[in-house]
């Protein structure tokens, strides 16, 4: 079978954007955690190619900032001393992949730092901060979905492939959970865990907790393609010359529901990569120092950096390609997989 | 109505299911309100052990979910610890607020969505049809909470509209339509939220349902009696193609308390998100369970109504149930 071009496409600008954040160690300059509490809530410092006097530098550059006169937490850009941008660099150590040790970094600079989109309170890089909340918050979407999803996958052929009195009890359940408002059972959950816990604890625990609140969905799709599957021909063959239940669900029933499951997995990974965000956001999640989405947008919850470090609004928008990237990705596989489900004019696909 | 009696059935077995599995969340967790007294060393643990005892803290399971539900029966719907009071007044106030905010959202976005539905659909595959996909689309991707914050940051930068709360301080002293205005300034922010989030999935399903029904050969038939455009499209093609959209209208009715939680706590807007955050935070339990069960409700009947609208505007199914 080929490719056809926008599933490729959508598939080549995901795999892009996700090693970016994989190879965080790489492409961040700095460490996330590390702090310079001489430089709290930095602007942004944007690159340049031409300096004050108009000459054209082939190495880009920025400008160090100092603070302005008379104020205490408002810098504007010394054009008297540049900062060179100096490539593949040698910084702080990181481990690639989680496990070569490295020391390279795409960029850094020899003696200010260059912090493209500014710092923190504490002075950590936010765009360094940006690149490793990534892995947590992403890594949290993909690990939810694939809860979710094994779960639903149980549940759904479970209640298809049996029937009778389990798939009623099965698919009642589900309708409780589909019943309940989404955001709030997720809330619900986790309020009732514990709450201040260490970072990698908080983590599984909000893995463990998107990924069993969104079973339901998946497990009616599921359950609604074991149904249809077990009466096709092949597998009534099958069971004819005495294949165990087992075999026919190993070997033609479940393949049948991976395209439902690829599908789901599109959807389901954006909207729980989201869930993740609101609730570290919220101050449920992953909490500091460890960087992630969410918890880099919590202190915009304070009203003075708000007014006064607009900045630190940034991060939210590092969302927007993902989310581009998996709603193509959803609705050129839906177009794929599911033609004969889909209107010829799906409201849900892009454009 | 035997078909009403049915889904209305239906749907309290469900909430009496929820409530269930409610309890049984908030009451297997770990820790209670009175938890955070064991760090007072001025309180006894004496005095401890009676609290919990006198809010039935100590109490098997069963027996604390009959006495809630004796209470919601009796319309208090159990106790709320931090408030001291019992949780329904608490809860109706805030209930009243959110319902402000996203039955305003809600009759804005779909106010806009239907004409602009309808009339991109019209235009289905040509330039304005285009250029409004490519805009609902940028909506779309652009994730809730970045919007809402994004929104926030642009107006405490700009400071065009009032940011935080439901009214000035001064609220009580401003004459009727001081007030109106007033409250319209705040709700502004949150409204714009909720609606911009909300309106690119409710265009799409316009543009698609009216899109199918136009290509119908009984619209060409219509054009050709000489029906005004409006007519045509309005009376004739939005009723056949009301069928998804009564469904989506339902889920926007289903929404209406649980689907702006994030937007009022960003915009710290008094309604029932951040009351249940709150009560998280504090384990106050019953507030939780009580505000969960209250969302379940909306929602519930969100269907209830979708599916009653579909009975009296589809005869299809009018049919269909008939001979069941």
């Amino acid at each position: 079978m080929t490719m056809r071009r926008p599933l490729a496409k959508w598939l080549v600008i995901l795999g892009v954007l996700h090693a970016i954040v994989v190879c965080a160690g790489f492409f961040a300059p700095y460490d996330p955690i590390e702090q310079d509490r001489k430089n709290p809530y930095l602007p942004p410092m944007p690159l340049h190619l031409l300096d004050a006097q108009g000459h054209l530098h082939l190495r880009p550059f920025a400008y160090a900032l100092k603070l302005r006169e008379g104020t205490f937490d408002q810098y504007e850009q010394d054009t008297s001393q540049s900062v060179p941008m100096k490539f593949f660099r040698s910084g702080a150590g990181y481990r690639l992949l989680g496990f070569l040790p490295s020391r390279i970094h795409l960029f850094g600079s020899e003696d200010a730092r260059i912090c493209l989109l500014g710092t923190d309170a504490y002075g950590r890089d936010q765009f360094s901060r940006l690149l490793y909340g990534g892995q947590i918050s992403l890594l949290a979407g993909l690990l939810g979905a694939g809860c979710t999803l094994s779960i639903g996958l149980c549940v759904g052929a479970a209640a298809g492939y049996f029937g009778g009195w389990r798939d009623d009890a099965l698919m009642r359940v589900a309708e409780l959970f589909l019943a309940l408002p989404w955001l709030y059972l997720l809330f619900a959950l986790r309020a009732f865990l514990p709450l201040s816990v260490s970072p990698l604890k908080a983590f599984f625990l909000i893995v463990a907790v998107i990924g069993a609140v969104g079973w339901a969905r998946p497990a009616r799709l599921v359950r609604g393609v074991v149904l249809s599957a077990k009466e096709r021909d092949f597998v009534r063959a099958a069971r004819g010359f005495g294949a165990t239940d087992s075999y026919l669900l190993r070997r033609h029933i479940l393949p049948e529901t991976s395209s439902v499951l690829l599908t789901q997995a599109a959807i389901l990974i954006p909207q729980y990569v989201l869930a993740e965000m609101t609730l570290s956001f919220l101050g449920l999640g992953v909490p500091e120092p460890a960087p992630s989405w969410g918890n880099l947008l919590s202190n915009l919850q304070q009203y003075s950096v708000l007014v006064s470090y607009w900045w630190m609004y940034l991060p939210a928008l590092a969302m927007v390609p993902f989310f581009l990237g998996y709603l193509g990705l959803a609705s050129s596989l839906q177009e794929r997989l599911e033609p004969y489900k889909i209107e010829r004019r799906s409201p849900g696909s892009l454009a | 109505m035997r078909f009403f009696f049915r889904r209305l059935r239906h749907a309290c077995f469900l909430l009496f299911g929820v409530s269930i599995l409610a309890f049984l969340f908030t009451t297997l967790a770990p820790g209670n309100y009175f938890d955070e007294m064991r760090l007072n060393p001025q309180i006894a643990p004496e005095t401890m052990a009676a609290l919990r005892a006198q809010y039935q803290l100590d109490r098997p399971l069963p027996v604390r979910y009959v006495s809630w539900m004796n209470s919601v029966l009796h319309g208090q719907m159990g106790f709320s610890f931090a408030y001291n009071s019992p949780v329904a007044p608490i809860l109706f106030v805030r209930a009243r607020n959110t319902l402000l905010l996203t039955i305003t959202a809600t009759l804005i976005a779909w106010g806009i969505a239907l004409p602009l539905g309808v009339w991109s659909a019209e235009r289905f595959g040509r330039l304005p049809d285009r250029l409004l996909s490519w805009a609902t689309a940028a909506l779309l991707v652009i994730p809730d909470l970045a919007l809402a914050l994004g929104l926030l940051v642009l107006t405490v930068r700009t400071g065009w509209f009032p940011t935080g709360s439901m009214t000035s301080l001064d609220f009580g002293s401003l004459s009727l339509g001081g007030k109106f205005r007033d409250l319209a300034l705040h709700m502004t922010l949150p409204v714009a939220a909720l609606v911009l989030s909300g309106l690119p999935l409710l265009i799409r399903h316009v543009r698609a349902a009216v899109a199918e029904v136009l290509d119908a050969p009984f619209m060409l038939a219509a054009r050709g009696h000489g029906i005004p455009r409006r007519t045509l499209l309005y009376r004739y093609a939005l009723r056949v193609a009301a069928n998804p959209l009564i469904s989506l209208f339902g889920f926007s009715i289903g929404a209406l308390l649980s689907g702006s939680l994030l937007v009022e706590v960003v915009m710290s807007w008094p309604g029932l998100g951040p009351l249940l955050l709150e009560s998280i935070l504090s384990r106050d339990l019953y507030v939780v369970i009580d505000g969960v069960l209250f969302s379940t409700m909306f929602l519930v009947s969100g269907n209830l109504i979708a599916d009653i609208l579909l009975y009296w505007a589809d005869p299809r199914i009018r049919t269909e149930s008939a001979a069941r």
